[in-house]
Parts: C-alpha cells; structure tokens; sequence
C-alpha cells in the first residue's frame, strides 16, 4: 500500500460509472440501467472539502456512496489515501474501512433506537479494534467529548435527543475510528435552520483538529458556500462545472450552474425585488433515458444545434476550473483530461 | 399595507393543545393575526414552532382528540370559523379558502387520478357537471404550467415528478377560486431551480386572481422574495410581526434577530464562522408564563423570568415584538409614540 505524496490527492476517482439495473417483465429480464453516475472524475486534496450540488436524483448521495464501496460499482476507479477501493476484494476493504466514513442526512433512521448513545459510538470500535473495556470508555468519552455532548447522556438512547444532538452522535460514530476521508451526505438537511449552523460550526472545528478531508454533499448552495473549499456541480449522473468556491459563486459557467444559482433566494428583501431568476422550461430526463448530446440540453436556456447532437468535452479555464459545455468549444479554454481540477496540476 | 382597512382573515387567541400519554402539548398559545385581502403574509419559525398546527387549526383539520381546540375565534366572511356546523366548514374548506399541505405525496390520494381530484371538489362546491369540471381543470393545469393537460388528467400522482405534484396541489387548492390561499412549505421539498418556478407562479397568480396567501416556510430568502408581510413564530407564540422590510432591516426580537444571522448568504460578502443560536427550543408541556426565549437569549433578564411579554408596537406601523427590552427602549425615549 503505497503511501500517497504529501502534494498529491487524498480522493482520486476517474471516470466512475454507478448504474442500477431495471428489471421488467415476467422472468425479470434486464431492459435497460439508471445511469445514476455516469462517469465522473474528480481530485480532493488532504484536508480539502469538496461540495457537491445538483438537483434531486442528478447521482450525488450514489458518487458519496459508490467512492466509499458501498455499492459494487459498474466502472471506473477510486483511490483514497494512495488504497484502490473500487475493484478490492471484500478482506482488503475491510482493512480500509476506518480510514474513510459517511454521515447521513437522517439522523433518526440512520441511529438504532434499541442501543445506547455509549454502544452506537463504541460499534465501528469493537468491530474494528480489540480494546480493552477502560480504553473502550475512554474513547467513547473522547468521541463525546469532541462532537460537544454531555458525557452523562452515554447510557441515553437516541429518542431522548434532538435532531442537532442526534447528528452529534453520527458524527461521534464516524470519527470512532480516527478517519481521514468523510462524505458528509446531506448532513444538516434534516435540521432546523438554527441548530444548522451548530452542526456545520462543529464540521469545521473537527476539521481543523483532526485534518479531516471532506465531501460536502447537500443542495443548500448558501450552506455549501460557506463550507467548501471547492464546488462540483452535478447534474443529471454527470459533473457540469468544478471551481474554486470563490470562482464559481462569483462567476458560474455552465448554464446549469448559472441557473442554479440564480434560483437561489437571499434573505434580503431590497435585493430579491431586483434578482430575476433564470427560469428553466422544458422537461427534467431521467437517468434511465438520458437525452443524446448534452444531458442539460432539454432545459438549458442556451442550448445549440450541436448540444443535441454531442456530448460536450470538458474545457480547462486554469486555478483547476473545469466546464463541461459546447459554449466554450472554441474559446480560449483548454480541452482537458476531467480530473475536475486539483488545483497543483 | 394599511391596518385600517377589515381583515379578510382574522384570529384572535388561538389555542390548541396536544393530550398526549406524556402530557399536555400546548403547540398553539394565544395566536393572534389578520390577513389583508389580496396581502402575501409569510409565516416562518423553529420547526416545532406550531406553524403548521396553527393554520390546521383555523380550519379544524386536526382530530380530536388528540388535538382539543381550547379557544380563539376566526372570523372569516363574517362568521367565526370554530362556531360554525360542519356542513358550513366544508364549503369555506373546498371553495374559499385553499390549502396546499406540507407534504404533497401523502395529500395526493395515490389511487385516483389527478383529473379525478382535481374535477371533484369543482363538482361538489360548485355543482358543475363533468364535462364542465373537466373543462376547468384542463385549465387549471394550464394555469400552473402543466404541458399537455388534456393527457396528463388520466395519470396518477407517482407519474408525476416533485414539483409537478406541487403544481397539481396549488391547481386543486385553486380550483374554486378562493380569496385566501394557505400554502404550508409549498417548495420545501423541491429544488431551487423548481422552487424558483413555483415562485414566479404564485407571483403571476397573485397578479391574476388577487387572492390573499399565507405562506409558510423555513427559507428566509423565499420570504423575503415574496412577502408583504412576515409573522416570526416561537414555541407557538407570534414573537414578532410587520411590514417584509422593517422585519429583515430592524428585526426586533432576539430570537428574529438570531435567526437572520444563522444563515449563510450565497452572494455578497462571506462570513468565516456562522453565528449560530445556542440551545433546544423547549419542550411545550404547559402554557407559557415566561418568556419562551428566555434560555436562548443572550439578552434575558429577570423580568423574562417573572412574566410572558406581549405583543407590543416596535416603531414602524403594524410592526409588533414581544420582547420586554421593547418597553426598555420606549422608557427610555419617552416621546415615543405607538398605538
Ligand atoms: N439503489 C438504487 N436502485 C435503483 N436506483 C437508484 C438506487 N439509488 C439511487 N437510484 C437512482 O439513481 C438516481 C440518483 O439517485 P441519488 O440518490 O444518488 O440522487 P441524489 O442526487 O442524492 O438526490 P437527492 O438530492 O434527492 O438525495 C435517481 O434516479 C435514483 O432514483
Ligand atoms: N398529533 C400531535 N400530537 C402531539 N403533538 C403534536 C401533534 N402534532 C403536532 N404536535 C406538536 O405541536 C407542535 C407544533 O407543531 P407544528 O407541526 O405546528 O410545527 P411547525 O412549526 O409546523 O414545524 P415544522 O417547521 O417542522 O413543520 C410541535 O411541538 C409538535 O411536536
Ligand atoms: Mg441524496
Ligand atoms: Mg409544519
């Protein structure tokens, strides 16, 4: 297992594919495949957190998911921490498994009712690790501890909690294991807008502690603005645009991403009296029957002849920007290789 | 928005309580508020806050038990709305006053089709007969941006996506035309790309048919997008009310004051670390006798401890805190005048 190099990523997918078959008929027969992702590459640096965006059902809980094995996924490859993980064996991913974890959006379903808050956190321990029952406790308390709950609430289940407090012990979980790589799926969506700002305050702070390398996925664009370091954009199985975050709240590309963030309310009322929207029309495809040509194509409010036809190249705008769209064919941009832009390349 | 002219809507003292094996839930406290016709007024608070709760209550959609309904009135059309029979309910229900529910999935019936639910309540309020109905709701569907409705009345609800569910609820809720419309989390669950087409149609809606809406959300830019007027709820109380402006530019309340810091804006400048507000919301197993805030807020004094404020005038017009640091300033500016 060879360590990576201190510049290089910590998280390197290359044209990852994750379709789900559709079965129909009597005897259960094979016609056809939501291309839930349908080639997708990216980088995430160490310590780096990556948002991704995109409309419900475009892939993204399906990439967080796929990169950390917990689906078979149809093709392509992940690395994390210099490990593949995509075509491992099931031994050697065991191995790899406390290096990389996943926070849910719900943390009611995601916790079991019938177990301790102590027994929930110390679960990834016993299955991982042979600690003795001092240093068990010991490390529960710590894990409390650092996601800010009450060590007495330890023998308490999670119904005695709020929402907030509840993902405080899915992240306790998570970090049981001392990970590098976290996908933060929708974490606070299921959270009251005040107890949001708890959850992702803590993110961070376990961030900077611990040197955490995150993927931020969530449809709240304020929210990932204000976490990530870079943005991904996704629609329909596919990465559109990947910025910066500065770059790409400042200046979006791809119509998509133009769109998305215009649709975006702000809660100033001066100013939304001004914002006009770009409103789509046309109809949202399905990953089972992807249009030909660009996927945004039948809603995109710039779309061209060739747009219907092709699917576009990925064009490379330098500081690791990548758009994926036929308006910059023939602009100064650069074809390039869809890493979705580590920015050391 | 003048307070002179007579509300359409207008609640006074609305109470509703939970029994619950564990205890009483008091979900509702005393809830006063008016709508104005053809006004947009939005309705935003904690989840839990009894938004939702009080405008079912209005219209006594909640069942008893559990829910008892312990007082207030709603005056609408001249009478109050918790006397009247059931029969009389109905028809204020299905014709006057619309209401989109929280969550489209489950108050679309699975089983029918959308041209069925749409033409029934057409048939039954406004006694057209089926070709009538059928004509109205190819029309309704129009009116919400549904392309080819004439095909789409024979599909049901799971052939629809999300947002198009969300335009067939503001079709159905529309179908008799009411002069109010109460639409709880219309665009919560949908995409902002989606949200931002809901939106322009309520906008064009409102221009058309000049109903009176109540929206609820948790989205304060939604808000602030669409709204005359605002009423911030907290532990089933009205904690502040006024004009849209004065609201996001003078907020009043602590807790209305916090709320606008938690969130992040998508466009301006950036902040490092989100404010955020501390704390639980309580737990409403009785009536308030305190300030509900009290433990959350970084200005609480004895007085917050002692007595549950009220309502009182915070400067502009139809502006209104509960708060006592309000009397605080007033004391300390005598010259203020409020009404
Ligand atoms: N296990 C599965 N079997 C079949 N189809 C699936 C499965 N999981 C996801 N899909 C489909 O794959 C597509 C992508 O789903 P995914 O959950 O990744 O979207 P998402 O971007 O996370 O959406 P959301 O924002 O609603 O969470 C959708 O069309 C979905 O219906
Ligand atoms: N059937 C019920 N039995 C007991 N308590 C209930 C019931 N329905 C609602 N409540 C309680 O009433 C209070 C108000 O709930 P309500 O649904 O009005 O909140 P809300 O402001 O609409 O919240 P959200 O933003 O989450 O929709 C909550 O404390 C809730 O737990
Ligand atoms: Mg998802
Ligand atoms: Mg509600």
């Amino acid at each position: 297992m060879a360590e990576t190099t201190a510049a290089g990523p910590l998280v390197k997918v290359r044209d990852l594919k994750m379709y789900f078959p559709i079965h129909a008929g009597l005897f259960k027969s094979h016609v056809g495949d939501i291309k839930a992702v349908d080639g997708i590459s990216f980088d995430i640096a160490p310590g780096e957190t990556l948002g991704l965006v995109g409309e419900s059902g475009c892939g993204k809980s399906t990439v967080g998911r796929s990169i950390l094995r917990l689906y078979d996924v149809t093709d392509g490859t992940v690395e994390i921490n210099g490990s593949e993980i995509a075509h491992v064996d099931r031994d050697s991913l065991r191995s790899k498994r406390p290096m990389m974890q996943m926070i849910f959006q719900d943390p009611q379903a995601s916790l079991n009712p019938r177990m301790t808050v102590a027994s929930i956190i110390a679960e990834p321990l016993d299955e991982h690790l042979e600690l003795s029952s001092k240093e068990r406790l010991a490390r529960i308390y710590e894990l409390m501890d650092w996601v800010g709950l009450n060590r007495e609430f330890a023998k308490r289940y999670p119904h005695e909690f709020s929402g907030g407090q509840r993902q405080r012990i899915g992240i306790a979980r998570a970090l049981a294991l001392n990970p590098k790589f976290i996908v933060c799926d929708e974490p606070i969506a299921a959270l009251d807008v005040s107890i949001q700002a708890q959850v992702v305050n803590l993110l961070e702070e376990l961030q900077d502690r611990l040197d955490l390398t995150y993927l931020f996925i969530s449809h709240d664009l304020s929210m990932v603005r204000h976490i990530a370091d870079r943005v991904a954009v996704m629609y329909l199985g596919r990465i559109v645009e990947v910025a910066s975050r500065d770059a790409l709240f400042a200046e979006p590309l791809h119509p998509y991403t133009q769109a998305l963030l215009s649709a975006v309310p702000e809660p100033d009322p001066a100013s939304e009296r001004n914002r006009t929207p770009i409103v789509l029309q046309g109809d949202v495809p399905s990953p089972a029957n992807p249009p030909t040509g660009c996927n945004f194509s039948t809603r995109c409010p710039k779309a061209m002849e060739i747009c219907r036809q092709m699917e576009p190249g990925v064009f490379e705008f330098g500081g690791g920007r990548q758009v994926a769209c036929h308006l910059y064919s023939d602009d100064m941009a650069e074809p390039a290789e869809p890493t979705a832009g580590s920015e050391s390349n | 928005m003048p307070d002179t002219a007579s509300p359409i809507l207008d609640v006074k003292g609305l109470k509703t309580v939970f029994r619950t094996r564990g205890g009483e839930v008091h979900a509702v406290n005393e809830v006063d508020f008016h709508l104005h016709a053809g006004e947009l007024l939005g309705v935003v608070g904690e989840s839990g806050s009894g938004k939702s709760v009080t405008m079912m209550s209005l219209l006594r959609l909640l069942p008893s038990p559990p829910a008892e309904m312990r007082d207030g009135a709603v005056m609408f059309g001249g009478q109050n709305l918790l006397d009247i029979s059931d029969e009389e309910l109905r028809q204020v229900r299905g014709s006057k006053i619309g209401f989109i529910f929280q969550d489209p999935m489950t108050s679309l019936n699975p089983v029918y089709t959308i041209g069925y639910q749409l033409a029934e309540p057409l048939r039954a309020h406004l006694g057209m007969n089926k070709t009538e109905a059928r004509a109205r709701s190819i029309e309704l569907l129009q009116l919400v941006g549904i392309p080819d409705p004439e095909r789409r009345l024979k599909d049901y609800p799971h052939q629809f996506s999300g947002g198009m569910r969300q335009r067939v609820m503001i079709a159905i809720a529309l179908a008799c035309d009411p002069k109010v419309l109460i639409a709880d989390e219309p665009t919560t669950a949908l995409d902002v790309t989606i949200q931002a087409q809901i939106i322009e149609l309520v906008k064009d809606l409102r221009r058309k048919l000049g109903m009176a809406i109540i929206w609820i959300t948790h989205d304060l830019g939604v808000i602030a997008g669409i709204a005359d007027r605002v009423m911030v709820m907290y532990a089933g109380q009205v904690v502040e009310e006024g004009p849209v402006d004065e609201i996001f530019k003078d907020p009043r309340h602590p807790y209305t004051q916090a709320l606008l810091k938690t969130v992040p804006a998508v466009r301006g400048a950036r902040a490092e670390k989100l404010q955020v507000i501390e704390g639980q919301p309580p737990i409403m197993m009785a009536a308030p006798s305190a300030c509900s805030f009290r433990n959350r807020c970084a200005h609480a004094y004895g007085r917050c401890e002692d007595a549950n404020p009220e309502l009182t005038a915070a400067g502009a017009p139809g502006h209104r805190a509960a708060c006592f640091l309000l009397d605080e300033a007033a004391s300390k500016q005598p010259e203020t005048v409020d009404g």
